[in-house]
């Protein structure tokens, strides 16, 4: 008889060895809602990135080339923008201020652009501008990632600053796994740090290495969709999209290489392996994997109190499953995830305002104000 | 002489066909199978049955099969709003993607003819141009 319940049970465990399993903690659904939302602006189908002037004048790029500014619900579009190559996951992507935006009005957007004028297809750029009311003014191109290229996938990107003066901006791989992301003289697959000007620092962990990029922070990413600095340490946080499976979670340090695809939690969208290795010495593991994949999208911080148990929380949109996820981290841990507006729809980035409320862009709808009840 | 000239304009004549030729419907279905893996396959799934209530299934879908000019216009010029797709309601954005009449047309004839999907004739570049925003309205 104890032989038999041994047997069994070890049965079930190689059962379960044999399975994909989702990486705990599982997604939970709250019984009570102690929140609602408004909608702060609508008639915006894919509002891709979102920064905001002050509590009523707000920034949002449209995917399909548009950059409106609202003010007190108001969407007028800017002139002025440099033209935008779209194509399948491209078009205009992230927007951002300079960190002295309220004395030099200098924003930064990153969008897919073909600036050679080849037939080849596109590749990720960085801009900046002076914002004049509603036109761009000072247009200057910072970085453009090459070669240009027809593939529709990857092309990142989210825009993020430290507390040193450097900017970070992210380039997916492009639809060439094979080439680029493990290949630091190509671009694609990294996370780039620049100085606020576009120079880049001269501390630039791969600075002098023959043939790298140096404007390269760190390396091996798939497709850097999320980014925040975070609130204390000041650390920038990264998410990307993995295949089916293992998006992750990575906190981005110099001159350290992801794994991607030599490692990875996640498998061909055909079902195929990528590879059988998930850890590698050389190479990070993610601080966060999400297994099944929720296609995170746009990352913040709940850092103003403004909700009273969401403080310190990450927050990251899901794509694939229409919701805001709220994410609660203790000793360096994601221990619990909670759905936030669950089946809002797309949900592309999420912000914390100057007000201290977090906004949330979803596609069809718009930008949404998540307001406590309790 | 005359011969040159016959035999010069038949040349003209055969260079202009080979420079125009259409594909055929095997080579439009091969080109459109790695479109899809491009643009499609995130959403729609590699076995076309997207994802239930968020992204429509291809895989023996009536929306598709029985409005394909309006299948075309949503890849041309992107889609929005409520549609009905084998008695499930969709109501989500399906941005344009940026593709030629060529590769909307290769990506048609493969997603018309996989998972069990039929379709006798073919779908051409110069039909997918044909395709007004108009009947998306």
């Amino acid at each position: 008889m104890k032989i038999y319940f041994y047997s069994s049970l070890l049965f079930f465990f190689s059962i379960q060895l044999s399975c994909a399993q989702d990486n705990p903690p599982l997604i939970e659904t709250p019984t009570e809602l102690n929140y609602r939302y408004e909608t702060v602006v609508d008639g915006i189908d894919i509002p891709w990135g979102l920064a905001f002037i002050s509590k009523d004048d707000f920034l949002v790029t449209e995917k399909s080339g548009t950059l409106y500014r609202v003010v007190k619900g108001v969407k007028t579009a800017v002139d002025g923008l440099p033209e935008v190559y779209v194509r399948g996951q491209g078009g205009l992507l992230d927007v951002a201020l300079h960190p002295e935006y309220s004395s030099n009005k200098i924003i930064y957007l990153t969008l897919s652009a073909n600036t050679e004028g080849d037939s080849e297809g596109g590749n990720t750029s960085l801009y900046c501008a002076k914002l004049e009311e509603h036109a761009l003014q000072e247009v200057k191109l910072l970085y453009k990632a090459t070669p240009n290229t027809k593939k529709g996938q990857h092309w990142g990107s989210r825009i993020v600053f430290d507390n040193e003066g450097h900017l970070y901006f992210g380039v997916g791989d492009r639809g060439n796994r094979e080439e680029n992301p493990q290949d630091l003289s190509r671009d694609g697959g990294k996370i780039y740090r620049l100085n606020l000007d576009g120079s880049i620092p001269q501390d630039n962990p791969f600075v002098g290495k023959e043939n790298a990029k140096e404007a390269i922070f760190s390396y091996g990413h798939r497709n850097p969709q999320g980014m925040v600095t975070h609130p204390k340490t000041g650390e920038i946080w990264e998410h990307e999209h993995g295949p089916m499976g293992g998006d992750e979670i990575n906190i981005i340090k110099a001159g350290i290489n992801y794994g991607w695809p030599t490692i990875t939690y996640g498998i061909n969208y055909s079902g195929t392996p990528i590879t059988d290795k998930t850890s590698l010495p050389d190479m990070a593991q993610p601080f966060y994997y999400w297994v099944p994949s929720i296609g995170p999208s746009g990352m913040a911080f709940s850092t103003s109190g403004v909700y009273s148990d969401w403080t310190d929380n990450l927050f990251a949109g899901s794509l694939k499953f229409e919701y805001l996820e709220r994410l609660v981290i203790e000793k360096n841990k994601v221990v619990k995830r909670e759905k936030v507006l669950d089946k809002i729809g797309r949900v592309r980035d999420v912000v914390e305002g100057p007000d201290g409320y977090l906004y949330v862009s979803v596609e069809g709808k718009g930008i949404l104000k998540i307001i406590p009840t309790k | 002489m005359k011969l040159v000239i016959v035999s010069y304009f038949l040349f003209i004549a055969a260079s202009t066909h080979m420079l125009y030729q259409e594909k055929s419907k095997a080579e439009s279905i091969e080109a459109g199978a790695e479109i899809y893996q491009d643009f499609c396959v995130q959403c729609h799934l590699n076995t076309g049955a997207g994802v239930s209530g968020v992204f429509p299934p291809l895989k023996n879908s009536d929306y598709l099969l029985n409005n394909i000019d309006k299948s075309i216009a949503g890849l041309k010029f992107g889609l929005r709003g409520k549609i009905v797709v084998n008695e499930e309601t969709y109501d989500g954005v399906m941005a344009n993607q940026g593709l030629d009449t060529e590769e909307i047309a290769d990506v048609m004839n493969y997603i018309l003819n996989q998972w069990g999907n039929a379709f006798e004739g073919q779908i051409t570049p110069s039909q997918v141009n044909e395709v007004q925003k108009s009947l998306l309205d």
